[in-house]
């Protein structure tokens, strides 16, 4: 990365500011890649804002059935939103173990994040259950549609998270720490962390504000 | 070896740190986890209090989330000011825009029509 000859700066100064800026040539791989995947998560984030926006209008259109404050629980919320931090921090303790090269905690940190995410779906999945078995299922009111399907597409989100987890173990355990291997590991990273992000508006939004009140 | 390390003068990918050992990588994610968790009791001790004026309960609960949020993009995802942070921001500022265009307009333009909208019965009268 040393500066070349002056006839080098002519070039890399166009516009005659005074800075010489080298253009080392496209971007690498690595940064393409997950860049490319930085503009999908922004559009599944804007996805997100459509389900959260239509929560925000008809949070209060229950048609005579349940209220939030009547069918939320705090404690299993609280049990999720827990279940899925730590395992955003185990996630990030996998990456950097992918970054040095060492198997042990990458399969540790991995394994972790697969047992919290897997938790926390269970969890979800009783609490709809529940739900629907009292009578109360995405077709009793216009409030309860728009709770399932922003909650149950955020746990979409992360049933499609686990599975490329344990998919991103098998190609470590098959191909090793290849490079292609680690981009799609830095992208799935990159997954778990948005998920959530979107889970902290999901807690706040649904469970504590239309819980409360 | 260029595929994977981060050259000085080169962006940076999204996600990916500055150069650093991997003890300082690993507490940054403790600190961040450490903030979370705090922002995140905090929602949870506001939402169900006695204690705090009541009508202020919903601000707070934005203002943690966003928060919260905040933490998760700097100590999760690495987002920084740096100038080799600058593709990833603007991105990610333009994804902001659009979510709270989106949010923001409906809330703002659903709510209107609803304190303009007549009862229902004086739309359609019942029938005799």
């Amino acid at each position: 990365m040393s500066m070349t000859t002056t006839a080098g700066h002519v070039h890399a100064d166009p516009h005659h500011i005074g800075v010489v800026i080298e253009h080392p040539g496209p971007a690498s791989k690595r940064i393409v890649t997950a860049y490319g995947f930085w503009i999908f998560l922004l559009s599944d984030i804007v996805m997100f804002s459509c389900f959260f926006a239509a929560y925000a209008v008809l949070s209060g259109q229950t048609a005579g059935g349940p209220k939030g404050s009547e069918i939320f629980e705090q404690r299993n919320v609280a049990i999720e939103t827990v279940c899925l931090l730590l395992s955003s921090f185990t996630c990030g303790m996998a990456s950097i173990a992918a970054d040095v090269r060492n198997r042990f905690w990458y399969y540790l940190g991995m394994a972790v994040t697969c047992v919290l995410g897997v938790i926390f779906l269970i969890i979800e999945f009783r609490e709809f259950a529940d739900l629907i078995a009292r009578g109360y299922g995405p077709s009793r009111s216009a409030f309860l549609t728009a709770f399932f399907s922003l909650v149950g597409c955020h746990g979409l989100h992360v049933s499609a998270g686990v599975l490329w987890l344990l998919t991103m173990m098998a190609q470590v355990f098959a191909k090793g720490f290849r490079a292609d291997v680690l981009r799609r590991m830095m992208c799935f990273a990159l997954f778990w962390h948005a998920l959530d992000i979107i889970w902290v508006g999901v807690f706040s939004v649904v469970y504590l504000l239309g819980g409360g009140t | 070896m260029s595929d994977q390390t981060h050259l000085p003068g080169h962006d940076l990918a999204p996600g990916e740190e500055e150069q650093h050992s991997v003890g300082e990588r690993v507490l940054g994610y403790v600190v961040g986890l450490g903030l979370a968790l705090l922002l995140t009791a905090t929602s949870f001790f506001i939402a169900g209090t006695d204690l705090v004026w009541q009508p202020s309960i919903p601000v707070a609960l934005i203002v943690l989330a966003i928060a919260q949020m905040g933490v998760h993009l700097v100590f999760f995802l690495h987002i920084t000011t740096g100038p080799d942070n600058t593709n990833n921001v603007l991105a990610l500022a333009f994804g902001l825009l659009v979510v709270f265009l989106v949010v923001g307009g409906t809330v703002w333009i659903m709510s209107h029509l609803n304190a303009n909208m007549p009862p229902m019965d004086q739309i359609m009268p019942k029938p005799m």
